[in-house]
């Protein structure tokens, strides 16, 4: 099957690229990042999802199967960047499909969809809707995208779409929001709070989604492994130091003293947990992770040491 | 009467599936059960001297509902019962009680209620827990309960029917309980909410001698044999409300016996 992968610039991407490839489908990449060291029969189109010529890619090249990767948050682009890259990303991976015969749609979207505060539920099921928006509106255009995605199933039935909502990842590639906020030897808290976070090895994170990829189920999935585990355990077993700041004066640290400059939302994701649940994941592809949460943060402390 | 075994050793033979690390798919942490219920059970065996009859009639293991009525003006009752159920039960049980959202608000607060299996009371966390087969404590009379003045401590006010609904839908046994003392303890003469919302809290209660620091009352449990009623969670509300109306009938006596067994001892 030719796969085609928007967004394989990033580091999970490119895993779930290798996957692929050595399961026999042919592999093909998109992404206005490049891919210096991807492999001779992974060709990696350099074009932006968002530009004329990324739909050249999709109607030479006829893809089978389309997995959307190319999604930012709020760390990593600002306002209307990161909307437009979040929701006219999406809606142009969605046209092309449509007009060039695109079988199945895999869009690897956020368990954050959910957001974060103190009435939220632990555990939530697919059925819920976002709740995050209110404290946190630069969640907005990932919820937005999530809920375009999720109406092609039936806006478009001759297309299969599966949308997942992947938690955090951990692992060698040291990026990614968790990976972000573990990055120096203190990690900042906020006082009093201490929130269950949910992550997949990398590994198991880009076999789950290579698993939609073969499985093709159609709908919404929560893709998470093992159980979730306390933001201060995570920092504790991985070696790093936890320095709780009271909050009101841990806003005034954001953006100085080192701090990423954060939106004042973003605080509730260390708060209060986003935890789902991923039973109609594992029904629908059998996929159950590897590496469980305390194998997964041992080896997070031996590759990255502070 | 409580056993001595250290608390620490009963955390340790709770039946809930932690990893290695110590943490359950909750969050629950026995490092944090182990502090909570050390201090717990100083009150428990030597403040409150609670006593706690027919703890055999909360099953063992599989799901549970403790349900039970309001007493004193915050949750002393929660406390004592949940400790009951780890320093009387054998093998220990832990009880889960359903907190106020302005408790998760709290710093501090947050993260001890759900170190300790204290979640947010969601009617979502009510049914996952018993899906799990866990214990699950519930006080119908919700904040209007421990809002009462200690002139009112022996009754009952108007019982929520959510629990009956979520009973039927799971499946699940009702462990009736009566709870007495805790207007003893915090013998509340009035409920500040200017207080409360200088403290983030809904009310602040005034007692004779000020602050609300709980007095070393004698507290008296009975739990009633699980009364198990059959249905969809989906009745007419004239059923539902039949049911409860059972419920807290049965509350009503197991307070009545508290107090008689409460007023017959001397100790």
């Amino acid at each position: 099957m030719k796969v085609l992968i928007v967004g394989v610039g990033g580091a999970l991407a490119r895993m779930v690229a290798l996957k692929l490839r050595e399961a026999g489908h042919a592999v093909i990449g998109l992404d206005r990042r490049p891919w210096w060291d991807a492999p001779r029969d992974i060709q990696v189109h350099e074009v932006d999802i968002r530009k004329r010529a990324a739909e050249d890619v999709f109607r030479r090249e006829r893809p089978d199967c389309v997995v959307h990767m190319a999604t930012v948050n709020a760390l990593s682009a600002s306002g209307e960047e990161r909307a437009r890259i979040n929701i006219a990303g999406t809606r142009a991976v969605f046209d092309h499909s449509v007009a060039h015969g695109v079988k199945h749609v895999v869009v690897v979207g956020r368990h954050t969809y959910y957001g974060a505060s103190a009435d939220s539920p632990l555990y939530h099921t697919e059925n819920e809707p976002p709740s995050g928006i209110g404290n946190f509106p630069e969640l907005a255009d990932l919820v937005a995208a999530d809920l375009y995605a999720a109406n092609m199933l039936w806006r478009e039935p001759s297309i299969t779409t599966t949308v997942l909502r992947l938690v955090y990842t951990l692992g060698p590639s040291k990026t990614g929001t968790l990976s972000s906020f573990l990055r120096g030897k203190r990690v900042p808290m906020v006082f009093g709070f201490d929130p269950l976070f949910q992550f997949l090895e990398e590994d198991d994170a880009a076999r789950g989604i290579t698993l939609a990829v073969d499985k093709r189920p159609r709908g919404i999935f929560n893709v998470c492994g093992p159980m979730a585990v306390p933001l201060s355990t995570i920092a504790r077993e991985t070696g790093r130091t936890v320095i709780p700041i009271p909050e009101p004066i841990l806003v005034q640290m954001l953006g100085r003293f080192g701090f990423p400059k954060l939106p004042k939302g973003a605080l509730e994701h260390i708060k209060f947990p986003i935890v789902v649940d991923g039973s109609a994941y594992r029904a629908a592809t059998g996929f159950v992770h590897a590496t469980s949460e305390v194998e997964a943060l041992r080896r997070y402390r031996r590759i990255s040491p502070v | 009467m409580a056993r001595d075994e250290a608390v620490r050793d009963l955390v340790e033979r709770l039946e809930l599936p932690f990893n290695s690390l110590g943490i359950d798919p909750y969050g629950i942490s026995k490092k944090h059960l182990a502090v909570f219920f050390g201090v717990l059970g100083f009150m428990y065996r030597r403040y409150f001297r609670v006593k706690a009859a027919g703890v055999a009639n909360v099953p063992g293991r599989g799901r549970a509902m403790l349900v039970g009525n309001h007493s004193g003006g915050y949750a002393l009752d929660g406390a004592m019962v949940i400790t009951s159920m780890l320093l009387e039960m054998d093998p220990p049980r832990l009880a889960q009680g359903m907190t106020e959202k302005f408790i998760n608000m709290l710093p501090v607060g947050s993260t001890w209620s759900s170190r300790c299996g204290q979640l947010t009371g969601l009617p979502e966390h009510a049914e996952r827990l018993l899906m799990d087969d866990r214990l699950l404590m519930v006080f119908p009379e919700g904040a209007r309960g421990t809002a009462k003045l200690y002139k009112d401590r022996h009754s009952l006010v108007d019982f929520g029917t959510g629990f009956m609904r979520l009973a039927l839908k799971t499946k699940s046994p009702i462990v009736p309980l009566g709870f007495i003392g805790g207007g003893e303890a915090v013998p509340t003469i009035m409920n500040s909410s200017t207080l409360g919302k200088l403290m983030g809290v809904p009310y602040v209660p005034i007692t004779a001698y000020g602050i609300a620091a709980p007095l070393p009352a004698k507290l008296v449990v009975h739990f009633g044999k699980p009364l198990v009623f059959s249905g969809t969670g989906d009745e007419e509300d004239s059923v539902i409300i039949g049911y409860v109306d059972e419920v807290k009938a049965r509350i009503a006596e197991l307070m009545d016996a508290a107090r008689a067994d409460r007023d017959g001892s001397t100790s």
